[in-house]
């Protein structure tokens, strides 16, 4: 019987469908264009039409945190599966946008549609200047050191007592009503989403994946590594002080538990479970993820061992996550072959 | 006077924190983020004899140590092994193991301020008229024996020197024959063991608390960080350091920033010296 098995081997070949919708044939029937097309309008109608189907209020907010959490996957995803820059520090992007958006709220008066752009590229600004000494660490090195940075922030905050020290900022505006709340995020995400997948194949995309692969040879070739690491971070960054900002008017409140590990860890964990380096995996996990969370709430922080379980058998039985496994299944067909 | 002697004794316990952390590291290249949890989890398991199943204290704080002990070293051989060299993986999954074992004994009830474990000898003293408690002073002893017995096991003893190989070149240690994924697993069973030690002599001084679990985690990777991943001694050294830096922030400035002091230790080390003070030099592994 072993021997049976050794001499048999799994061929994956691409379907015919594939290999003629790559090309300019996709055009060519309803069929190929069905193929192509079909998982993105899913995507994109499955989130437009969620708001409206999940059950009660509670279960919208649950899917507006999804897509704050989806955010920030996304942008873990690009930094570490395009850049190579392993970022364990999300919750320093949330943190920073939600008290820059904050402060411009309170502070400033000014209102949420001016305040969210504001923190966007302010919080993109200063994090990416925050993060630069550290831009050519590699590895773990930089993993460990942007995890440190939303904790040093917490505790700094904590021990000077500034920007309202444990208690936070309080007070902020929310959104006029829960739909421009919901859709505005679930809009801005989807355009993120496609614009970080086409980010990804132009020329920069092309640099910041040289940069991953091999940091010598980009800077054989005259272009300053940092200079585009740091144009990456600040993309990602950004995103991330967006879903800081939204959070901040969305609970009202912005604290240090903005700058909490959760923020850090369950896009990595969306990610891993999703599929690195699809950019949707990510999405997918989220809202695989925050809701299972949400279900198992009622047995209190046996929950988080449930999470961090399901994580652990990802990581070794599944590493590949959800989505590449779907993908490989959707392109190719697999059969047993003789030696 | 007193910024001396406590610089001391929080230097010694910081360096209890890092040593199994140090090693674990120094040998598989694994940054075990479940340490804290060990650590935790180690407590806990001494309180449970002591307490529940009525063991001599003698014979519990052995079985606490032997029993995480071999919890590390199973989660290894089960889990962490099979993504051995995955740097992130191994995070993530070691930080998730962690994170189970501390919000499983949180769920399990053992949360709030009941739970202590009795001094080795309660009572204090006065040194050049500072009050010291005697569990201190076990702690600085038993902190100082550890590093010594550190020192002459991977000197002079057989797994000792293996374990030193392979931290130092572990493509040449197969080559001798040294049977890496066992050396890790013992690796990662001896690093649970000085978690499990370090608990033993420090939480007498304190409750068991589950939220400690992550600031132990931080403080091991401050103290390893600014010592150079890898290097037991430069863990020993950098947690004089920091100690005494922390002794010296509370006296000035408050403790509020104890931890800051901490955290603000690695990233600079990290920005500045990314293999520590006292590393050795790798270039081209840590920077672009």
């Amino acid at each position: 019987m072993t021997t049976a098995i050794q001499q048999q081997r799994k061929e994956r070949i691409d379907r015919g469908i594939k290999v003629r919708s790559d090309s300019i044939y996709a055009v060519m029937s309803l069929r190929e264009l069905s193929y192509l097309g079909l998982p993105r309008i899913i995507l994109i109608v499955g989130m437009l039409v969620l708001p409206l189907v999940v059950p009660s209020i509670y279960w919208q907010r649950v899917f507006t945190i999804c897509c704050i959490y989806a955010l920030l996957a996304i942008s873990f995803d690009f930094l570490a599966h395009y850049v190579g820059l392993v970022s364990l520090g999300g919750a320093f992007f949330v943190g920073t946008g939600g008290y820059l958006a904050a402060i411009a709220n309170t502070s400033l008066g000014l209102p949420p549609w001016l305040t969210i752009p504001l923190a966007t590229v302010v919080g993109g600004c200063l994090c990416t200047l925050l993060l630069l000494p550290c831009l050519p660490l590699r590895g773990v090195y930089f993993a460990i050191v942007s995890l440190m940075y939303p904790l040093f922030l917490a505790r700094l905050i904590e021990a000077l007592d500034i920007l309202g020290g444990t208690d936070g900022i309080m007070g902020i505006d929310s959104f006029p009503n829960r739909w421009v709340e919901q859709y505005s995020l679930i809009v801005i995400l989807l355009l993120i989403l496609f614009g970080v997948r086409r980010l990804v194949n132009t020329d920069l995309g092309l640099v910041l994946r040289g940069v991953m692969d091999n940091d010598q040879a980009i800077r054989a070739s005259g272009i300053s590594v940092t200079f585009y690491k740091s144009v990456a971070v600040f993309i990602a960054s950004s995103m991330g002080c967006l879903s800081g900002a939204f959070l901040v008017h969305i609970y009202m409140w912005s604290g240090i538990s903005q700058f909490a590990l959760d923020f850090s860890i369950i896009p990595i964990a969306a990610t891993i479970v999703g599929g690195g380096g699809t950019l949707a995996g990510p999405l997918l996990g989220c809202l695989l993820l925050v809701p299972i969370s949400e279900l198992l709430r009622d047995f209190g922080t046996l929950r988080i061992v449930f999470y961090a379980l399901i994580l652990v058998a990802f990581i070794i039985f599944r590493s590949e996550g959800l989505l590449v496994y779907g993908q490989r299944k959707y392109h190719q067909f697999e059969r047993w072959i003789k030696i | 006077m007193d910024i001396l002697i406590y610089g001391t004794i929080n230097s010694i316990t910081l360096a209890l924190y890092a040593l199994g952390f140090a090693m674990v590291y120094g040998v598989s290249r694994l940054p075990n983020f479940a340490h804290g949890a060990l650590y935790v989890l180690s407590g806990f398991i001494a309180w449970i004899f002591l307490n529940s199943l009525g063991v001599n204290y003698f014979f519990s704080i052995l079985a606490a140590i032997l029993i995480t002990g071999v919890i590390g070293a199973l989660i290894y051989q089960f889990v962490l092994i099979r993504v051995r060299g995955m740097e992130i993986s191994e995070i993530m999954a070691s930080y998730a193991i962690g994170l189970a074992i501390l919000e499983g004994l949180r769920w399990g009830g053992f949360k709030g301020m009941t739970y202590t474990l009795p001094a080795f000898i309660s009572g204090s003293t006065e040194i050049a008229g500072v009050p010291v408690d005697y569990q201190r002073l076990v702690v600085v002893v038993v902190g100082a024996a550890v590093v010594a017995l550190l020192w002459i096991f991977t000197h002079y003893t057989r797994i000792g020197l293996a374990l030193r190989g392979m931290a130092q070149d572990e493509r040449a240690a197969l080559m001798l024959g040294i049977d890496s994924d066992l050396m890790a697993v013992t690796a990662m069973g001896f690093g649970s063991m000085l978690a499990a030690l370090a608990a033993i002599l420090l939480l007498p001084l304190g409750n068991i608390v589950v939220e400690s679990g992550y600031n132990i985690l931080i403080l091991a990777i401050a103290v390893c960080i600014v010592g150079g991943l890898g290097s037991w001694m430069g863990a020993v050294l950098a947690a004089f350091l920091i100690g005494f830096a922390q002794i010296l922030t509370v006296v000035y400035l408050g403790s509020h920033f104890q931890m800051v002091v901490a955290l603000l230790a690695i990233i600079l080390t990290l920005i500045i010296k990314p293999s520590g003070l006292f590393g050795r030099q790798k270039e081209l592994e840590e920077r672009v």
